[in-house]
């Protein structure tokens, strides 16, 4: 039973990441309507930002974790501006397949000076060490990403759903015509969404670097699995997705527990059930 | 590619000019490095084992001779089923003669059958299975480098005779994995140890924690890690964090290269032990090979023991192409003859190769040292122990290589 405690506490932990990805991409998606595949890069741009603050600046994680979603969220609005804006209007697939091209550009060039194996980011001096908490150990730094990260996603849904900013955002998605008449600069917001979305892909970069070696592919390892969280949870719906996240990753960690073999299928066993099921997703409006 | 262009111009030439004079013998090779070159085990193999055959085929002098050496590479991704696919097109469309590096131990059986079927050759560098040379031996195969019986007696032994008494294995669920978990707990057991239980993670993982709270649960004084690349990088910087070490457990890296240790760092690396047959900073050859290796590497990286062994297995094959003179296109003939010649080089030492295509060169046992004890990069070995080839490697008494005469 004690054991059984630790794997939801540590399923919790690797929800988290799904949670703060998959809602990046439920943003991009509800707002933009672009099937983000660059999401993996990004990801890992913001550890390897990190990485470069910490090496190459003297900058420590507190300050990456400020910095880092920003320089990325830059290069994300660049992104946008320069190449994805032209696709308004167009099929999904041409977003999906510009994007995919784009992480692959972004992974080849890093695997091209950093390697396949990856570059150590340690854990920052205030969150080493762990507590006993009777059934497990837990690292303090786990910990935190759990808080953390919890913390953001909430934020995010308040800013979206429950400010005048996020009024204008989604009406905007709804109708940018209208929107634009009432004097409200639509392409900037889209520009700044698709910012905000890029910038929290980073942000889980910098939080998974002293978990995770800071490897090119970390990115591309998890981007399916998130993209499975976010059709299970239904595309663009940003509750929708924080759930879902943080219920995946319970749902993986028992598995490990149960039959580890299955691991890591057992998100996609889930997505084709619940595709059978109800094709929008569990929390999805029909479009 | 430059390099082959001119090797290739040469060696025209040369042929041209002796072409009067003696029988005409077919002098071409075509050799085919086959390898991860953007997965998880890329830097062990990758594009460092193709800078490595490039080097073979530059310091053998063959082009000189007459030879015409043509050098490709490929990615199999880790999967078989490319891998196969790679290497049927390469021996029927373009005439590769032999196969190098051919790292995960998955895609190295399918290509084992291939180039068995085909009469082709293939000298295993980089994957671990000591199957190759066992139930799965074959007279067109040589396994170079290490295998897993090598590194779980060495490593396997010398933890048990340290009092590590209990194991408990986290595993990659595939070929690999289950040769390095079987080999070594067998290792254990004929030691007086026991094993207590065991984890299988899919490869390539990023998160640890759930097996690594089963292992620590479990007890056992070593968590002996039966996997490789990231998935042990990984491992060991998560098990540092969930206080294993700390609290009294031990972990085995079972196989680890330099290239892991290089991206761990010496702080959470320091203290561990484990096998490899090559280091760069051994004697006088292997630091000037290894030099001349990294200012071509474009990370700078020293070499390997996987991509040590391309160079070392290439010029051993030349040697025996050499001896036969030509025509190297007769599989099972070209890998007898590698057989029948003992094995010298800078990097591997003396050894030589046994009827079941087991190559033999000590092993050496290294703990990783204390950051204050490195002078610098790459420096991070300290030498603890070596086992002679006889007895580092499976004993043909044990084995069931149907080419072993009994």
């Amino acid at each position: 039973m004690q054991a059984l405690y630790a794997q939801l506490l540590v399923g919790l932990i690797n929800g988290s990441f799904y949670a703060l990805l998959s809602l990046g991409l439920a943003v991009i998606f509800g707002m933009l309507n672009i099937i983000n595949f660059a999401h993996g890069a990004l990801y890992m741009m913001g550890a390897f930002v990190a990485y470069f603050l910490l090496n190459l600046g003297g900058i420590n994680y507190w300050w990456a974790l400020l910095l880092a979603p920003i320089i990325v969220g830059i290069f994300g609005m660049i992104l946008e501006r320069t190449m994805l804006q032209w696709l308004t209007g167009l099929d999904h697939l041409y977003g999906l397949l510009l994007t995919f091209g784009i992480a692959l550009i972004v992974q080849g060039v890093f695997q091209n000076y950093f390697g396949s194996s990856g570059l150590p980011y340690a854990i920052p001096e205030q969150l080493r060490g762990g507590m006993n908490l009777g059934f497990m150990f837990l690292p303090i730094y786990r910990g935190w990403v759990v808080v953390f990260s919890l913390a953001v996603c909430l934020a995010t849904w308040f800013l979206i759903e429950k400010t005048q900013l996020g009024a204008y955002l989604r009406a905007a998605t709804e109708n940018p015509t209208l929107v634009r008449a009432f004097g409200i600069n639509v392409p900037r917001m889209i520009t700044l969404t698709y910012g905000l979305g890029v910038g929290l892909a980073a942000l889980a970069g910098v939080l998974s670097a002293p978990i995770n070696q800071v490897r090119p592919l970390m990115g591309a390892d998890l981007i399916i699995v998130v993209f499975a969280v976010v059709v299970i949870g239904g595309m663009g719906s940003i509750m929708g997705s924080i759930i879902t996240g943080f219920a995946l990753g319970v749902i993986e960690g028992l598995t490990k527990y149960f039959y580890p073999e299955a691991s890591n299928t057992v998100v996609f066993v889930l997505m084709v059930l619940v595709l059978l099921v109800k094709p929008t997703g569990l929390t999805g409006r029909a479009a | 590619m430059k390099h082959s262009i001119s090797a290739m111009l040469l060696g025209t030439a040369l042929a041209l000019g002796a072409a009067g004079g003696a029988v005409a013998q077919d002098k071409n090779i075509k050799i085919g490095v086959l390898t991860d070159n953007s997965g998880l085990y890329a830097d062990l193999g990758g594009a460092g084992s193709t800078v490595a055959a490039q080097m073979a085929i530059e310091d053998s002098g063959l082009a000189a001779k007459g030879w015409k050496l043509d050098l490709i590479s490929a990615d199999h991704q880790n999967k078989p089923d490319i891998g196969s696919t790679i290497a049927r097109q390469w021996i029927d469309v373009e005439k590769v003669d032999i196969f190098m590096d051919v790292l995960n131990s998955g895609v190295a059986l399918a290509v084992n059958n291939i180039v068995k079927e085909k009469n082709s050759i293939l000298i295993n560098t980089g994957a671990a299975t000591s199957d190759l040379t066992n139930a799965q031996c074959s007279p067109n195969t040589v396994h170079w480098v290490y295998d897993t019986y090598m590194l779980a007696n060495s490593t396997g032994q010398a933890l048990v005779k340290a009092g590590g008494d209990t194991w408990y294995f986290l595993t990659a669920d595939y070929a690999f994995g289950h040769a390095l978990e079987r080999d070594t707990a067998a290792v254990v057991v004929k030691s007086g140890g026991k094993v207590i239980g065991n984890v299988k993670h899919p490869l390539n993982t990023a998160d640890f924690s759930s097996f690594l709270l089963q292992a620590q649960a479990s007890k056992a004084k070593i968590i002996g890690m039966a996997n490789a690349g990231g998935d042990t990088t990984n491992t060991i910087k998560q098990a540092s964090e969930f206080g294993i070490v700390s609290g009294g457990q031990k972990l085995a890296g079972l196989l680890l290269f330099i290239t892991d240790v290089h991206s761990l760092g010496l702080k959470v690396a320091q203290g561990l032990n484990f096998t490899e047959t090559f280091y760069w900073d051994m004697n006088d050859g292997t630091r000037a090979f290894s030099k001349r290796f990294s200012e071509r590497m474009k990370n700078k990286a020293m070499p390997s023991m996987v991509q040590a062994g391309v160079y070392s297995g290439l010029l051993h094959y030349f040697k025996a192409l050499e001896a036969m003179g030509g025509n190297p296109h007769d599989g099972a003939k070209v890998v007898a003859k590698m057989k029948e010649m003992p094995t010298d080089d800078a990097l591997f030492g003396k050894g030589t190769i046994r009827a079941d295509g087991r190559k033999l060169h000590p092993a050496y046992l290294f703990e990783v040292k204390k950051p204050e004890e490195s002078k610098g990069p790459w420096d991070y070995y300290k030498l603890i122990g070596t086992t002679p080839g006889d007895l580092a490697f499976r004993p043909l008494s044990e084995s069931a290589c149907p080419l072993v005469k009994k």
